[in-house]
């Protein structure tokens, strides 16, 4: 095999001429890290929020909460991506729709990536949540309401506090996930970490350099998110508290 | 304070009570035994309404447990429960587990809520374990703060489901003393329990249940003495032979 390595491509002023190739890289990175933090905020409110119902004692919610789960989490990202780019805009009121398609495509497509990754997760977070619930004691429940609590304040006050605690290594794997998850948002042709590697082939032939590059920050992402939720749950451990029941 | 009309439940096809009946009035203290499975712990979580029942009528001081009209979480602030296996909110100190309630639930203000609750973890001797979490405290530690925290609350009547069932021997005289200077106090109180001696040393009156039914509701001494059906006979003989 014959290849010439070339680590100074980086370098290189890119073809846009105002910027070097690293910087598309970081351009990417950015697009990447922006994507993946705020699905993550919708992942965790509306995964918390269809957990929650999953677990209430009533039928008609607890049965919507499944049908979201089971919909979102049943559907190939990838499908549920185009569905969301490609049809959803076509069925809004058509003043909408028009205004949609008008707007700027690299929002278009950061939109569209952002709902679609933060609520396909969302089905997931939804099932840590439901299962961190679950694994309570049954007693704790009833020790809230006997206490006077309203069911709410007892899934806010003593539910919640605990289930999230427990969840917290799924929770992590979930948060890495997204990041990696993300990488879909290339098919629509936003220009996140991925697109770019891609792009760097196309305009420099040297792949090993883009997708060596390009593997090494999302490692970093995900080094540092690890650590960091390693901080968080060392943070809120309970003293004396060993595991769930 | 409490009047238990001829409640029956039923989960699904199986009857677990079937026509309960029974008082307890002010400041009287009754204690619930019966063999397991004989439906005690049901029939004390219907009481303040933790378990829904299909026909009869509960009244705490006044109020209809099974009507849908009821506000249950006011009645349950001021009916005090203990659980068998503690139920302590593991990831708030002890203080914190005993103010949340009454702050939250209540309205009263951070200082009043802390200083009733010192006061009350003071009764129970365990004033230093404050800054604890419960994981760090002992079984019986435990429920004594679990007894304080219902205390807190002010209650009106309390209601115990086999608070030393859980518990490792040495511990149950801890939390049965406490129990014991309650009801000398004149609280009210319900307890589901197989601790004869603390029966024979506080009840007023002793309920015997079998099969979902309350097959004796005697006085104590009139149980202890002469118990009227061959079931609770039986009981008695098996769990006082040693």
């Amino acid at each position: 095999m014959s290849y010439n390595w070339n680590w100074g491509v980086f370098l290189q002023p890119s073809a846009s001429g105002d910027d070097t190739y690293l910087g598309w890289l970081f351009t990417g990175l950015k697009w990447t890290i922006s994507l993946s933090l705020s699905a993550w905020v919708i992942a965790l409110i509306v995964g918390s929020i269809i957990g929650v119902l999953r677990t209430v004692p009533n039928r008609w919610l607890s049965g919507f909460a499944t049908g979201y789960v089971e919909l979102f989490r049943n559907i190939p990202l990838l499908v549920q991506l185009f569905i969301w780019y490609f049809v959803l805009p076509e069925l809004l009121p058509a003043d909408l729709g028009n205004a949609f398609k008008q707007s700027n495509p690299l929002w278009q497509q950061f939109f569209c990536a952002m709902l679609c990754l933060g609520l396909f997760t969302s089905a997931r977070v939804a099932e840590q949540v439901r299962s961190g619930i679950e694994s309570l004691p049954k007693g704790q429940k009833n020790a809230g309401l006997a206490m006077g609590f309203t069911l709410p304040q007892v899934y806010r006050h003593v539910l919640m506090p605990m289930a999230y605690r427990i969840i917290m290594p799924p929770l992590t794997s979930e948060f890495l996930n997204i990041f990696k998850n993300s990488a879909v948002a290339t098919t629509i042709g936003l220009i996140e970490l991925s697109r770019q590697a891609q792009q760097l082939v196309d305009y420099t032939a040297q792949p090993y350099e883009a997708f060596i590059a390009v593997t090494v920050m999302y490692l970093l992402i995900n080094v540092t998110v690890m650590f960091l939720m390693r901080r968080l749950e060392e943070k809120v451990r309970v003293p004396g508290f060993v595991g769930g029941k | 304070m409490i009047e238990i009309k001829s409640v029956s439940k039923w989960y699904g096809e199986f009857q677990v009570l079937t026509d309960c009946t029974t008082t307890v009035q002010k400041s009287e203290v009754v204690v619930v035994c019966g063999p397991s499975g004989s439906g005690k712990s049901t029939l004390i979580k219907c009481v303040n309404g933790l378990e829904p029942f299909q026909s009869g009528e509960i009244i705490v001081k006044g109020t209809s447990v099974g009507d849908p009209k009821t506000n249950l979480s006011k009645l349950r602030s001021h009916v005090g429960m203990v659980f068998q296996n503690f139920e302590l909110f593991p990831h708030m100190t002890i203080i914190d587990n005993l103010t949340i309630a009454q702050e939250k639930v209540l309205g009263r203000n951070k200082e009043e809520a802390r200083d009733k609750g010192m006061k009350f973890l003071d009764r129970v001797g365990l004033k230093i374990q404050a800054p604890k979490h419960p994981g760090q405290l002992s079984g019986g530690q435990q429920q004594r703060v679990a007894i304080a925290r219902a205390l807190c609350m002010d209650p009106i009547c309390m209601l115990f489901d086999e608070p030393t069932s859980a518990l490792d021997p040495e511990m149950i005289n801890e939390v049965l003393d406490v129990m014991v200077e309650l009801a000398k106090e004149g609280m009210t109180m319900m307890c589901v329990t197989h601790e004869m001696g603390f029966a024979r040393k506080v009840a007023n009156r002793v309920i015997f249940m079998d099969h979902g039914l309350i097959v004796e509701d005697a006085t104590k001494d009139d149980f202890f003495g002469t118990p009227r059906s061959d079931r609770a006979q039986q009981f008695l003989a098996k769990i006082l032979q040693h």
